[in-house]
Parts: structure tokens; sequence; C-alpha cells
């Protein structure tokens, strides 16, 4: 662990990481799952057991007849690459009790990979059990708030007012009618050791939390904010200029949550900037933009300012 | 093997990414391993591609923001410099460009010749200064 602690220091040196993570993949050019991929994968020099349920990433880096990964990766279904995961940590500890690992000393990390429809929705109550069973294992939540590999409908993860193909913006309607779950108070409320929430643009707290998460015995849940070029409606080349936007206007807010309780903030942007600019940099808002809707504009910010007070309180209290 | 299509796909199937055993990958840089048929490392979305990222070195301050940044793992840095644009697997989605905080990367037609290209590098407009 020294070692690679040191490796990611700074940028210069993290950049000497062999990928194990390849190339022409099918993922759209932009797209943020590759590169939190990258981010949690060379945050360790150790072996990896990696699982992915359906969704862009799956789809996109095993088709037959290639694999884009250099490490043991399965797919299995949408819903359970959670409890794949869990069921090779739990066959790992069972064979190294019983004195039958070639390589005793080599422990690897287990890693699942989900969309947020896998995560939010149809994989939840796997996860959740992996989470109460207390398997030594990462579940890390790409979240780019739709299920995109089936062409952009609206998950639990979809935040209000955007349009999506099944809640679509229109005459009578401003898009996604509910609120974004709050996956994060969800998880850290299973008692699990380590909650993390990231961004790929700040990739040194990323890969810090990726480090700690690796560090802790049991479950690890990271919601990791992955910007999609094609359901969220801008060019390619802005997936870092938008994931900016997200955490410096605190749409996305950076901050762990240890053993359930102890919250800690883990960026606090120098200049705040307005919501307005960040759902203005993304088709899938552009109609707030009418006079119709814009007092929604208003709500989101003082639901952004509501949450960002929350956090700032629950770390002060220490609860 | 690798004639089957994906029609043909079969539950349970294993796509190894290198031949033979494997022992000691987080130490073995992509020239020196033995990468199969299976890895999608074998293959190029060139095609995709319709402007290409070129670099010019000596604007390069060696940062790896392009590096960190690249989805698609096309940046090639050696001993903590930036080396070369992995053609094959660049997208040309442009991050790399927008992340550079000096002129050292820029979009070109995917056509036009990188010597080129160097000739006539743009004037440094205002240089983009990133914190991280
Ligand atoms: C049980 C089940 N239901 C539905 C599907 C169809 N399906 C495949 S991918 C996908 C969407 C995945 O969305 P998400 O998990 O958010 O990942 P993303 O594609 O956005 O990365 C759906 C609905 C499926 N494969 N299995
Ligand atoms: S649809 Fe979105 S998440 Fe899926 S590959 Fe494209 S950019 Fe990535
Ligand atoms: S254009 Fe995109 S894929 Fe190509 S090198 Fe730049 S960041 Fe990577
Ligand atoms: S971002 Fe620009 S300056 Fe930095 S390493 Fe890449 S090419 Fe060089």
């Amino acid at each position: 662990m020294t070692q690679i602690k040191a490796k990611t220091k700074n940028l210069k040196n993290f950049s000497t990481s062999t990928e194990r993570f390849e190339g022409s993949n099918l993922l759209c050019p932009g797209c943020a799952h590759s590169i939190i991929v990258r981010e949690v994968l060379n945050a360790t020099d150790d072996n990896l057991i990696l699982a992915a349920s359906t969704g862009c990433l799956e789809v996109c880096t095993a088709v037959y007849p290639h694999t884009s990964w250099d490490a043991s990766w399965i797919h299995i279904g949408f819903e359970n690459g959670s409890s794949a995961v869990a069921g090779a940590e739990a066959m790992h500890k069972a064979l190294k009790k019983k004195g039958r690992l070639k390589q005793p000393e080599r422990t690897p990390k287990f890693v699942a990979f989900g969309g947020d429809g896998a995560t939010y929705d149809i994989g939840f109550q796997w996860i959740s059990g992996c989470f109460e069973r207390g398997h030594d294992m990462m579940y890390v939540c790409l979240d780019n708030e739709v299920y995109a590999n089936t062409g952009g409908q609206r998950s639990s993860s979809t935040p209000i007012g955007a349009s999506a193909t099944t809640s679509p913006a229109g005459r009578t309607s401003y898009g996604e009618k509910r609120n974004k779950k709050d996956i994060m108070a969800i998880m850290a409320a299973h008692g699990a050791p380590y909650v993390a929430q990231v961004a790929p643009n700040k990739w040194k707290d990323m890969v810090k939390k990726i480090q700690t998460g690796f560090a802790t015995e049991g479950p690890v849940f990271i919601n990791a904010m992955s910007a999609c070029t094609t359901e969220w409606k801008f060019a390619p080349e802005d997936t870092i200029a938008i994931s900016d936007l997200a955490t410096e206007s605190l749409v996305f807010p950076l901050y762990e949550i240890i053993d359930g309780t102890e919250l800690n903030i883990t960026y606090r942007p120098k200049n705040v900037i307005p919501v307005r600019d960040y759902l203005g940099a993304q088709g899938r808002f552009k109609h707030l933009f009418s006079k119709q809707y814009e007092y929604l504009i208003d709500e989101w910010q003082s639901r952004v300012d509501a949450k960002w007070e929350y956090l700032q309180r629950r770390e002060e209290a220490r609860v | 093997m690798l004639e089957n299509g994906w029609d043909t796909f079969e539950i349970g199937t294993i796509l190894r990414p290198f031949e033979g055993a494997v022992t000691d990958i987080v130490n073995t840089l992509p020239e020196h391993r033995n990468y199969s048929k299976s890895n999608s490392f074998s293959i190029s979305v060139a095609d995709w591609r319709i402007e290409k990222p070129l670099l010019n070195l000596e604007e390069c301050i060696h940062c790896q923001f392009c590096w960190i940044y690249c989805p698609d793992m096309s940046i090639i840095s050696r001993e903590k410099k930036m080396v070369t644009i992995d053609f094959d697997h660049c997208k040309g989605c442009g991050i790399c460009v927008e992340v550079c905080p000096t002129n050292a990367l820029l979009m070109f037609p995917e056509q036009m010749d990188e010597a080129e290209a160097l000739s006539n590098w743009p004037q440094e407009e205002n240089t983009k200064v990133k914190e991280n």
C-alpha cells in the first residue's frame, strides 16, 4: 500500500501506472465510464477480480469475441454483478482457510461495477444483501442518471426536470417529476464501513477514496458521477468541463461517510458557481430555460443549497 | 473461436486477454504483453474518427492531464513524459485538447498530414491554466 500511495501523490507519478483496461472498446467517444474505471483500476497494484452488471460498460467492453479487460472479469446479469463478486470473495476466503490457494499471500481486490439503473433500481436488493452479509468487496456505481444502454429511460437516479425517453419534456411536462434517490444515505444506513461519492475530474480525491476503500475491510460503496455525452446531450470533448460544473456548483458534492455516521466533505469549491450554469450546459435540461419552466431552476438551486447545508451540519455534528 | 460471430456466442464463454500464463501484469508494459487476438487491444476504432488530436512536443510541459482524462487509454506516457498518441484506440473525442493547459494538443482533420500540421502550428491563443 505504501508504494502505491506514493505513486498517486501527483499526476506525473500516477501516469507510470500500467493500464489493465484496454482501448478499442465501444463506449461512446468522451464517455466518463472509462475515465472512472481507469482511475479505479490504476489506484491499486493488486490482482483484481471484477464484475459488471449489464449496461454501457459491460456491453461495450465484452463485445464477443473481444474483451477489454486485462484482469479476471465476469458478466452475469443486469441485477447481480454484486453477488457474482461477493461469491468469488466468499470462495476465496474459504479456499484460503482450507489452505488450498496457490498464492495465499496474494489477496485480490474484489470490485463490482454497475450503472445507476443496475444499482439504484434493479440490482439494489442484491447489493443490499452483499452489504448486509459484510463481504469484503467494493461496489462502484457509474452514475450517469439514466438507463443509457437501452435508450435513455429514466431511473430513480434521474434528477428532477431532466428530459429522459420515458419522462420526456414537452408542452405538458418538464420531464422527470421525482427527486434523485439519496443512494449515499441508503448505503450508509447499512452501516457500511465506507461509503463515498466521487467524480472523475477530481482524480486525486477519487483515487484517495478508492484506496481508502481498498484498505477497508468489509463492503465499500462508491457513487461515481459519470457524465454521459449521449444522454446528457453535450459535445464529447466537454466531459471534464461538465464534470467540473457539477462539482463546482455542488450539484454533485464530494464526501464520504465512515461507519454509517461520520461524514466528511472532501472537496469545497473556492468559488461556488450557480446551478444554472450546470443545467444550461446540457441538452437534457434545455427546456428549463423556457419561461414556462424557469421557476424550476430556482427550485434546483434551493435544493442544492439545502443539501450542502445539511452535509455541513452532519459533518460538524459527527453523527 | 475468433471466426465465430456475436450470434454464435455461448453462455459461459471465456475470452482470454493474453496468450499463455500472465504473472505480473502491473509491471508489464503494453509493448511487452503477449496480447491474444481476443484482446480489444488488437483491434482499432480509428474509422470512427473525423478529427484527430496531434501533439506538438515543443509545447508540452508533460503535466499528464491528457493521460488521466483520455477515456480510451490512447495517450502514451512513459517515465512521466507524454510520448505519443495511439491512433488505433483514439476515438477523437477531443478531451485531451480541452484539458491541455498549453497549446501542445490540437484537433486536426483526420486526413491532415502530421508534418504539415506541425509546421503550421497555430500560435498560442490564451493559455488555459487548470489547477488540480
Ligand atoms: C433483468 C434485466 N432487465 C432489463 C435488461 C435490459 N437492460 C440492459 S442494459 C439496461 C440499462 C442499463 O442502465 P444502467 O444500469 O443505468 O447502466 P448504463 O447503461 O447507463 O451505463 C437495461 C434496462 C436486462 N438486461 N436485464
Ligand atoms: S451512452 Fe453514455 S454512458 Fe453509454 S457509452 Fe455512451 S456516453 Fe457512455
Ligand atoms: S481525442 Fe480523446 S481518445 Fe483521442 S487521445 Fe484525445 S482524449 Fe484520448
Ligand atoms: S495535457 Fe498537454 S501539456 Fe500536458 S502532457 Fe498532455 S500534451 Fe503535454
